[in-house]
């Protein structure tokens, strides 16, 4: 089976983001009230093939571990999609 | 004999050629090591370079760590052999997990290219041991993820086991603890963002960066 998996890379709670940070500075200078806790991350899209789609979930979590994250830093939600 | 010291290039890689000249200006040897091959050969020391490996893509050092050289390198600081990361070559330290931590962008998203004022707080380690505690050394900086992050467990085992060895005066980046350099648990594994080896020569503007490379080249001497 082929799979959608989408991966998104977020800075850990507690982690100081910079750049989440002038984000929100600008927003305020924007005229925009009340934005708050901005914070950037990253978003990783690729197709996979897998057994089934538990299979492809434990790949993906295998792949955030060891590469796509920092886990000193960072952490990852995951969302796998089956392709028809 | 005078050590031979390898210095690792990554394609981005962009400092590697510096750390090879200070190398030789301080009598050692130095031999270039292409990242993508595992054999290292009979180098007494290894440094790795500042610069951009695999273009910082996915995050500083990520794709760095799995280059073959990085296996024999491993390998090579767990038998304790002297090996110091510089600049983007501490970020790799960390990526490989030879070093704690994780350098973040800097506060203020601003890439720094300046000389700063360093603090020597341990000698006991390969690329201190010739300084003393409480040297101010003026060495530049050239980054943009060089802020020192990691939690507050890691600090804390920083701090109580000495392994701190350079704060920043006057904090640039954010580092926590004000982290400029920081050792292993068996110091032989050093990472710092400043740049010893752009402070080498008196038509740099400043030579402060010798006495740290004297003490990797002793120590991989010995």
């Amino acid at each position: 089976m082929r799979y959608q998996a989408s991966v998104e890379v977020r800075l850990r709670e507690g982690i100081a983001d910079p750049q989440g940070s002038t984000i929100e500075n600008a927003t305020s200078k924007l005229g925009f009230e009340g934005i708050s806790n901005v914070r950037v991350g990253k978003s990783i899209r690729f197709t996979l093939e897998s057994a089934n789609e538990k299979a492809a979930h434990k790949t993906v979590q295998e792949l955030c571990d060891r590469f796509l994250t920092n886990p000193v830093i960072e952490d990852a939600t995951i969302i796998i999609q089956g392709i028809e | 004999m005078s050590p031979t010291i390898g210095v690792v290039v990554f394609p981005g890689s962009n400092c590697e050629q510096d750390a090879v000249e200070a190398i030789r200006g301080l009598g050692a040897e130095a031999v270039l090591l292409w990242h993508e091959s595992a054999e290292i050969g009979e180098v007494d020391g290894v440094i790795i370079p500042g610069g951009f490996a695999h273009g910082d893509y996915l995050r500083p050092g990520a794709i760095a760590r799995f280059s073959p050289a990085m296996e024999s390198i491993v390998d090579f600081a767990e038998r304790g052999g002297s090996v110091v990361g510089i600049c983007n070559g501490f970020q790799v330290l960390t990526e490989v997990g030879l070093l704690p931590g994780a350098l973040q962008k800097n506060i203020g998203l601003k890439f720094l290219c300046k000389p700063v004022n360093l603090q020597v707080e341990s000698t006991n380690s390969i690329l201190t041991s010739q300084t003393k505690p409480g040297d101010i050394l003026n060495i530049p900086i050239n980054h943009f993820e060089g802020n020192y992050t990691c939690s507050e467990e890691t600090l804390n085992e920083l701090r109580n086991n000495d392994r701190i060895l350079l704060t920043y005066k006057n904090n640039p980046n954010g580092s926590m603890g004000d982290i400029a350099g920081i050792c292993n648990e068996s110091r032989n594994v050093v990472g710092l963002m400043p740049h010893p080896e752009r402070a080498c020569h008196h038509l740099l503007g400043s030579t402060d960066g010798e006495p740290l490379l004297q003490s990797f080249i002793e120590s991989a001497n010995a």
